[in-house]
């Protein structure tokens, strides 16, 4: 019997419509857990480096966590995988909702899609039927919309819904899966979604997920009961309000967006106002979320309630959760009940929060200094929320000047040309990033912005606090009660932490300590990906529920793994090389890993050569950012590095790791 | 029939609190298992969450009696403008539909508060629920005694409802002799 996941991928062949079972190899299991790292490791082994993202070779891998669909709170996490259209990397985004609870009821730990379908189609997974069904009534409607067509063509409100909406349909590099409250947005999944032809994918499931060692889990779970609402009743002092508590984060109830109206850039990444939030601005807010908001809701098995349900009179419901609120509204220097409504369009089309509105803001930066022309947008109306408006309606049909910007403020820089690639300024590996422009150089965030392989920073930021607290004081009365380090030096690197003086940025803390900081948060998000546990409850907050002395425990629990510390570690090693390696593969060096030029205005280039030199060596990866021969030895990864060797990757001059 | 004293035990279910977790059913599903809690499957938890959130539709709803004969009709409510399935506030296992019944068997499930013994200080459901939608009350009453039904009374008669009685008796017959 195999516990906590089902032992059975789906396979699903688009182009022939062949669907197959097939059991897993529990090999698989221990050495990449289930999630992120299986995902990772079926794209290795099957997709060649070569193949572009819209060929029928690429998969489309949608996997359920290690532990979803046990009783482990937050547990709920899709991990979608695939290589981005946009990037040409390995993308992967996590979801929650109640997607691949459903998915391992139904009988499976994953489908994955290979092949293109020639029509538009849906999957329809009930228990042991599967079966492809025509879409084309489906053709052309939002995302949202699709999910309730189709609860109401199956039947049955207990079916759960992953759809694509326009923009999907039409490959845009923005384009989202969408999910009830949740979406996996980043990177284009929607858009190789769309490629294969696939509007949806339906399931439903009432097979049992079995637990190893029930009794264990279940004690677990009680502290865990306890702990949440204790922990998030007693919020970090000194912390802003969305990262005192849990939650990933709690953007649908709070209503102080002081910390980032003030601190994030509004229109392309590119003005701060300082004295934004005021008193009027704070009432007026506070009355728009109010009466927009209907409930607030949480994911399958989470108590969170990090989203709601969005009722905007004269338009149709969505549901929201996180930072979209504010990323039209800072986009096009407007108001929070511009960005309710015109979310609501954007999530029917079903495109990315992040990207979309900055590549909404860069074009009409375009159009202010003159590069793009009247001619180039025909019939742009004259006020500036009709303008993202009319964007986003052409963006998403690839209509005219549309077709460009939808493949994202890299690739369309570079297709408009005159001088338009000053304006992608805010992009790391071709990816629009959070609009932030900062001061002096942060070692720590440095090093997470330009290595990040999820090229996302809140995927890679999160238990180490983000600034040291003003006195010592205040951050000995901070490590006394922090059992989730895990090694007391930690505490350490905290307690000697200023925010002015020796011990402060650029040059505190010193690259060993920084690269110890940033290996810890790594490590805690490839865990949660892979066991599938939502990073608001793991990864993202300070002192959350779980961390890494506890994990094994549930682990051991749960799958009848044996399971320790340092295992858990490994593993999430591995994982993180692994997907190194696929990059690599397809490209990745040293030269990409760096955050935007002006993220920082005060730059240290021999430091941050320093410090990428030390992660790379913890990591176990050459001057180039290339995983080595030995690292990949100790991880049981051989595979790989005859891989590179085979196709000259170790001596492609690009290489610099001494043979 | 005697008066006795009756421990009266209440499910208080506050639905515009409901941020529909579904943990309510998580935890039913595994504490009911054969082996308790060897197993996860909200299709076999005794209280179930109506949930259409595009209409705000929130409802945990308890499994109650086992029903051999459907309604003749269907009922449909809309409450405060919200338009609720047929049925959906119906706590019947009834061969109308299939939920509050096994999934395997299609036994009929039945919300037992979680009897345990010793008992437990409140059902799992209550426990788990960490928004409040469910709270929970006892009190005591006096009752006429009665007679209840036991599990596998309720079992059989619903196999008894579904099958006949005839066939049930020649199908276990024909187990007693394999065995
Ligand atoms: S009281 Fe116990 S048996 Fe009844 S629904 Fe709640 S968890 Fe299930
Ligand atoms: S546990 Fe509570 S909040 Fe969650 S679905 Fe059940 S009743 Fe609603």
């Amino acid at each position: 019997m195999r516990y906590a996941e089902t032992g059975y991928n789906l396979e699903i062949d688009m182009s022939t419509g062949n669907i197959e079972k097939v059991e897993t190899d529990t090999e698989l299991t221990n050495h990449y857990l289930g999630g992120l790292g299986t995902n990772a490791r079926i794209l290795w082994d099957r997709v060649p480096p070569e193949a572009d993202p819209f060929s029928p070779d690429n998969l489309l891998i949608f996997g359920a966590g290690l532990l979803t669909g046990t009783p482990a709170i937050g547990c709920n996490r899709t991990i979608i995988t695939t290589y981005s259209p946009q990037t040409l990397y390995m993308a992967f985004s996590m979801m929650g909702g109640f997607f691949a609870p459903e998915l391992k009821h139904a009988g499976y730990d994953k489908v994955i899609f290979r092949g293109k379908s020639p029509d538009l189609v849906y999957v329809w997974i009930n228990n042991d039927q599967v079966e492809i069904r025509d879409a084309s009534h489906l053709r052309g409607k939002g995302a949202v919309e699709t999910e309730k067509l189709l609860k109401e063509e199956l039947g049955d409100s207990r079916v759960q819904v992953a759809s694509i909406g326009l923009a999907g349909e039409n490959r845009v590099y923005m384009a989202s899966i969408e999910h009830g409250r949740s979406s996996a947005s980043r990177l284009g999944l929607g858009a190789v979604m769309g490629d294969k032809g696939i509007k949806a994918i339906a399931v439903r499931g009432t097979k049992d997920v079995n637990l190893a060692r029930p009794m264990e889990v279940i004690d677990f779970c009680n502290y865990l009961i306890d702990y949440i609402p204790e922990r998030d009743s007693n919020p970090i002092p000194g912390v802003m309000p969305i990262l005192a508590g849990l939650g990933s984060p709690k953007e649908m109830l709070i209503h102080d967006e002081k910390w980032h109206t003030e601190n994030f850039m509004w229109g392309n990444a590119r003005t701060r106002i300082k004295d934004y939030w005021t008193k009027d601005v704070e009432e007026k807010w506070k009355e728009t979320q109010e009466s927009v908001r209907t409930r607030l809701i949480s994911c399958y098995n989470c108590p969170m309630e990090c989203g709601a349900i969005v009722s905007v009179p004269g338009i149709s419901t969505y549901m929201m959760k996180c930072f979209s609120k504010l990323t039209y509204t800072m986009a096009a220097y407007s108001d929070l009940d511009f960005g309710f409504r015109i979310a609501q369009r954007a999530t029917e089309y079903g495109v990315d929060g992040f990207s979309t509105p900055q590549v909404m803001a860069f074009a009409l930066e375009l159009y202010e200094a003159g590069i793009l022309t009247d001619d180039d947008l025909p019939g742009l109306p004259e006020g500036n929320e009709e303008r993202f408006y009319w964007l986003l309606d052409r963006i998403v049909r690839r209509e005219g000047i549309g077709d460009v910007l939808a493949n994202g403020v890299y690739w369309a820089a570079r297709a408009i040309g005159k001088g338009a690639e000053e304006y992608d300024h805010n992009t790391i590996k071709k990816h629009e990033q959070l609009p932030l422009k900062l001061s002096m150089l942060n070692p720590i965030y440095f090093l997470m912005w330009a290595t990040g392989e999820k090229i996302n920073i809140t995927q890679i930021e999160g238990n180490f606090p983000q600034a040291p607290f003003p006195t010592r004081e205040e951050r000995e009365a901070f490590v006394e009660d922090w059992p989730h380090v895990p090694h007391e030096k930690f505490k350490e690197y905290f307690v000697n932490w200023e925010l002015r003086g020796e011990n402060s940025f650029p040059y505190y803390p010193p690259p060993e300590a920084t690269c110890d900081i940033v290996d810890w948060q790594e490590t805690m998000h490839y865990i949660d990906d892979a066991l599938g546990v939502c990073a608001g409850l793991s990864s993202f907050p300070l002192k959350p529920p779980y961390h890494i002395h506890n994990w094994p425990v549930l682990i051991s629990a749960a799958t009848g793994m044996e399971m320790d510390k340092d295992k858990l570690w490994e593993i999430a090693r591995r994982n993180r090389t692994l997907i190194r390696a696929i990059n690599v593969r397809r490209g990745l060096r040293r030269k990409d890993d760096r955050p935007p030029e002006n993220h920082w205005k005060k730059r240290f280039p021999e430091l941050e050569e320093t410090l990428l030199d030390t992660y790379y060596e913890l990591k176990g990866f050459d001057k180039n950012g290339i995983p080595t021969r030995e690292s990949l030895h100790d991880l049981n990864m051989d595979f790989i590095s005859e891989d590179f060797e085979k196709r000259g990757i170790y001596n492609d001059g690009q290489s610099e790791e001494k043979s | 029939m005697a008066k006795v004293k009756k421990k009266v035990k209440v499910i208080k279910i506050d639905t515009d609190k409901c941020n529909g977790c579904r943990s309510c059913e998580v935890i039913c599903s595994a504490f009911h298992a054969s082996d308790k809690y060897s197993i996860v499957n909200p299709a076999r938890a005794r209280i179930r969450l109506v949930r259409e959130p595009l209409n705000d539709v929130y409802l945990p709803v308890y499994a109650g009696e086992y029903t051999g004969a459907e309604c003749m009709g269907r009922d449909k409510y809309t409450v405060d403008g919200k338009e609720y399935e047929e049925c959906a506030f119906c706590r019947a296992s009834c061969p109308s539909r299939d939920v509050f019944k096994e999934p395997d068997s299609g036994l009929p499930l039945k919300c037992d508060m979680c009897e345990e013994d010793p008992p437990l200080d409140e059902p799992l459901c209550v426990k788990w629920c960490l928004s409040d939608a469910l709270t929970y009350e006892e009190r005591e009453e006096e009752v006429e005694e009665e007679e209840v039904l036991e599990e596998m009374d309720t079992g059989l008669k619903s196999l008894v409802d579904k099958y006949g009685l005839d066939n049930l008796v020649d199908s276990m017959a024909r187990m007693l002799k394999k065995d």
